[in-house]
């Protein structure tokens, strides 16, 4: 066996080994994913106990909704155009397009704490009936994961201001958001299906 | 998605404004097909829960290939089985979680 | 301006907290004034509590899980000596109200605080050598972990002296657990202290998962990674995958609490049971990433203390493989008499015992690996042998339980208790004592006294089963879990004897401080000093380099041609080290204090948000997030350590090396 060689050979690969940024983010992700998906177990466990209050054929509004998942559809393709300028290292682009993309899930968390709003003065809050606060829960956990996307794309921007180019971690940093944004938009998905639609038809 | 850093600025794997638009307006067609099929109330309410559940789950699809760039190659393997692993998980977990409640609300009669 | 906080909620009526906090506060002001009188502040904060070191947090987890170890054990004989006493009219020393934070408190700390945090220290020692790696994936976030593990522990201890702890159990059931049944600051103590560990432990969790996968040295394919690897391994994907469960159901039951909302509660259509379903998912993996570790622990040291590769290394990783997945399978055998249906009683409860099969191959493994070797009883084999016949029993007294119908009789009895401290003593505890007599010399350089290893191995060994025969007994005989006082005059001798074992695994842990005090006092002697850095003939990687390992492992990071690869090299006459070199800058990160102070906002969140002090609640929390911000801002992350000063290291090692080999 010639040890000498491949020795040297992989010596020198690993001096060039990055850190696995961006897949650690992906699993943790998946943890995220968990999460979500526990959230959707328990609404499912709960979502007819109304407890006599109102159910969510009587709350749901589908001109809201549409409009609430427009914006983040909108905003996963602005986050998209986003990449793409990262990926040319158009700085000023970048930071143009998160801010669309920012504005966009401002006016989704938004519109979904107004609908929040209306429900709980309507007397159909959270510590209505269980249904509710499964509701609540799974929803503005979607919600909170938003705001939290917010603040970094805040954060995105004005770590980018003072840049000249797009080094390697703030790359990785773009692209950790990009999964984490896209990946909200799957979970809304699933909640705009499985939480109003089924609850409307 | 990627790992590989020294791919990362060469672009191809990471989406051109092409195929964003392709997503785009695939998830925009499959997203309007859900609220017309719930909004329409032509279909028993049995069968729009099934038109809606795969038009969701098409459009999860849609999403994880053209926004999250998901793909077969080789240096997304361990992406792909972690992905694979937590929605088997989450799988035995939700259908685990309705048999045992669904059966127990049936015994005690609480449902 | 304090919430809910008084004057009034420090308990002065209760003795045995205000000599408790005495005792706690002298050996306190103790222990600063003698870092202070030695001038050590700068070298602890530099050196150790901002360290992004694997093998220096490993060292600090040690130190929490031994702290643990005693408050947890120190409820445990207060337990044991209460139903000792309290029989027949006699009320003993306990009143209800105490006694109940006693028992919930010792599971709570147990687990999340001993075992899990001795668990990661193991983790981070291990891993990352023996997969010839320099660190772990994100140092960073491990001292994060860290951190996180320590101040939930912290607050947990705070609830001694401030207020109270939960009295619901270590799981806190709803609806006992509900605002309307517990509406103290117990449970909120409890919900505080166990989502602040778990965001550590999950973030442990994903670390660990990606530092196998992706940093493994060149060479090491799947099926040449040692077996405590491949057990960390599997433990991480059950972390990732069971503790976002945990953050949820305990989420849900924050939420009961702390906005009315109906998840468990009676009315408002809650239901308690999905709260039992959604703990145990979590629950049950949690007791496998406890003892799948402690698995490969043994692993370990039954080759290296038999001189003999491990006897099936290929099914010991399948049936590992096979834990971790069946161990999702199995929850609702910790709730047959909840009111499911035969079928899915029937379902899981055969689910559950499959899961004795591959465990069985591993107890059959470890047993052929001794076989025909030349077995050397030290005392860290000692507790290898020790679990081999300990966890058998309570294995199979766990199957017993697994057949529904036997399991409606001894439900929340204490043949339970006695089953599960079966397999948890003697399976985690005595693996983890295991490793630590193992990799000891690795860590600091020395060994640790044997006299006084098998002195506590004694200990432990046989006052386990004085604790814990009687135990089973008293389950037949019908005595349920969490009693405070009783009348039965025959169980009366059943926990005498019980308190006796209680008193003798006493012993077996003044047996372990004097282990180390004995071991440290004499760390300069010839025959203590590992200076080959292989002190029992070892098989992985991490024997390969010196004891303590230089700060970045590997100097010129190994390359795996098999199993067993650093007994390979020396069979093939393979110089592991590469000693000579030619050595390169190795890239390093820098120490940081952001993991710090993110754990100390957390631990002001918590507390805050238990006493309703929602002021300093938010000053928590955005404490929290300026400090992650902050850190993302922050450039200068990390150092290279220059070529010239490796070799000086190397060679330092070289020479000590060919001294050893002179004499």
């Amino acid at each position: 066996m010639a040890h000498d060689t491949t020795l040297s050979d992989a010596h020198a690969e690993h001096e060039h080994h990055e850190l696995p940024t961006v897949f650690g983010f992906w699993v943790y992700l998946m943890t995220d994913c968990i999460i979500f998906g526990s959230l959707f177990a328990v609404f499912a466990v709960l979502r007819n106990q109304y407890a006599g209050g109102p159910t969510g054929k009587e709350l749901f509004e589908i001109s809201g909704l549409a409009l609430e998942t427009a914006l983040l559809l909108i905003s996963s393709i602005t986050y998209g155009f986003g990449m793409i300028a990262a990926h040319k290292g158009q700085i000023k682009s970048v930071q143009m397009w998160l801010a669309v993309t920012f504005l966009l899930g401002l006016g989704f968390v938004f519109l979904e704490v107004r609908e929040f709003a209306h429900m709980i003065a309507d007397g159909a809050g959270p510590d209505r009936s269980a249904f509710l606060s499964a509701f609540f829960t799974l929803v503005s956990t979607h919600g909170l994961h938003v705001s939290c996307g917010l603040i970094w794309l805040v954060v995105m921007i004005i770590q980018l201001s003072g840049v000249s180019a797009i080094n390697e971690r703030m790359m990785n940093k773009l692209t950790m958001l990009s999964l984490f944004w896209h990946f909200l938009d799957i979970v809304w998905i699933c909640v705009f299906t499985y939480v109003y639609l089924a609850s409307m038809i | 998605m990627s790992n590989d850093h020294s791919a990362a600025h060469g672009g191809s794997s990471h989406g051109n404004a092409t195929s964003y638009i392709i997503g785009f307006v695939l998830a925009v067609i499959l997203t309007a097909a859900a609220f017309i099929v719930v909004m329409g109330h032509s279909l028993s309410p049995s069968a729009t829960l099934m038109a809606i559940t795969v038009l969701a789950a098409i459009q999860v699809v849609v999403h994880l290939i053209f926004f999250l760039h998901m793909s077969t190659t080789a240096e997304q393997a361990w992406d792909n089985k972690v992905f694979l692993f937590t929605l088997g998980f989450v799988a035995i977990f939700f259908v685990g979680t309705m048999f045992i409640m669904d059966n127990t609300a049936a015994h005690m009669m609480s449902r | 301006m304090l919430g809910r906080l008084s004057f009034a909620d420090i308990p002065l009526d209760v003795p045995i907290l205000v000599g408790t906090f005495l005792g706690v506060a002298i050996a306190g002001i103790a222990v600063l004034g003698l870092i202070t009188y030695f001038g050590k502040w700068g070298y602890l904060w530099k050196e150790w509590l901002t360290s992004v070191d694997h093998k220096r947090l490993a060292v600090m987890y040690v130190v929490v899980a031994l702290l643990a170890l005693v408050r947890g054990f120190a409820d445990a004989i207060m337990m044991r000596t209460q139903l000792a006493l309290a029989y027949a009219g006699n009320p003993g020393y306990l009143p209800p109200h105490h006694y109940d934070q006693i028992f919930s408190a010792h599971g709570t700390i147990m687990i999340f605080f001993m075992a899990m945090a001795f668990m990661t220290a193991l983790f981070n020692f291990v891993v990352p050598l023996q997969i010839g790696a320099r660190d772990v994936a994100f140092p960073f976030l491990n001292n994060l972990s860290f951190w996180m593990t320590a101040v939930a522990f912290a607050l947990i201890n705070v609830s001694l002296f401030i207020g109270e702890f939960s009295q619901c159990g270590w799981l806190a059931y709803p609806p006992l657990s509900e605002n309307q049944f517990s509406p103290g600051v117990g449970v909120d103590y409890y919900i505080w202290a166990v989502q602040i560990s778990g965001v550590g432990t999950l973030l442990t969790g994903v670390n660990f998962f990606v530092t196998i996968v992706k940093m493994r040295a060149p060479g090491m394919t799947w099926m040449k990674i040692p077996v405590f690897t491949w057990t960390a391994f599997c433990a991480s994907v059950l972390i990732m995958i069971a503790f976002p469960v945990l953050t949820v159901a305990i989420a849900l039951l924050g939420l009961d609490r702390y906005f009315g909302m109906h998840f468990f509660t009676n009315d408002g259509g809650g239901n308690q049971m999905l709260y039992l379903s959604l703990i145990w998912t979590w629950g049950h993996p949690e007791v496998y990433i406890l003892v799948i570790p402690a698995f490969g622990v043994f692993s370990e040291v039954v080759p290296a203390f038999s001189q003999k590769p491990i006897f099936g290394y290929a099914t010991m990783v399948y049936a590992t493989c096979a834990i971790m997945v069946l161990s999702f399978v199995v929850w609702v055998h910790h709730f047959f008499t909840m009111g499911a249906g035969a079928d899915v009683n029937a379902f899981f409860g055969i689910a559950t015992m499959i899961i004795s099969i591959p465990t069985g191959v591993k107890l059959f493994n470890w047993l052929f690996t001794m076989y025909k070797g030349r077995v050397e009883f030290h005392a860290t084999m000692y507790w290898a042998v020790g679990f081999m016949i300990t966890f058998t029993i309570g294995g199979m007294t766990g199957v017993m339980m697994a057949i529904p119908a036997a399991d409606f009789v001894l439900h929340n009895s204490l043949f339970l208790i006695a089953h599960f401290h079966n397999v948890i003593i003697g399976g985690v505890y005595f693996g983890y004592i295991c490793g630590m007599n193992f990799w000891f010399p690795k860590v600091f350089g020395f060994k640790l006294n044997e006299t006084w290893g098998k002195r506590a191995f004694w200990c432990w060994f046989v006052g386990f089963y004085f604790a814990f025969v009687p135990l089973y007994v008293l389950g037949f005989e019908g005595m349920t879990r969490r009693l405070n006082h009783y009348s039965n005059p025959a169980w009366h001798p059943w926990l005498l004897i019980a308190e006796i074992g209680a008193v003798m695994i006493l012993f077996g842990i003044v047996c372990q401080v004097t282990q180390l005090y004995v071991s440290i006092r004499d760390m300069n002697l010839a025959e203590n000093r590992d200076v080959t850095g292989d002190p029992w003939n070892g098989r992985s990687l991490e024997w390969s380099t010196s004891s303590p390992p230089p700060p970045y492992n590997f100097a010129i990071v190994p390359h795996v041609h098999e199993f067993d690869a650093f007994m390979h090299d020396k069979e093939n006459g393979i110089d592991t080290r590469q000693a000579g070199g030619p050595y390169q800058p190795i890239h390093m990160p820098k120490n940081t204090a952001a993991g710090f102070l993110v754990g100390a906002f957390s631990f002001v969140l918590g507390f805050a948000a238990i006493w309703y002090i929602w002021w300093l609640a938010a000053i928590g929390l955005v404490g929290v997030f300026a400090t992650v911000i902050a850190r993302s801002a922050n450039q200068d992350v990390d150092y290279y350590i220059p070529a010239e000063e490796v070799a000086r290291i190397e060679n330092e090692h070289s020479r000590k090396l060919m001294a050893q080999a002179a004499e």
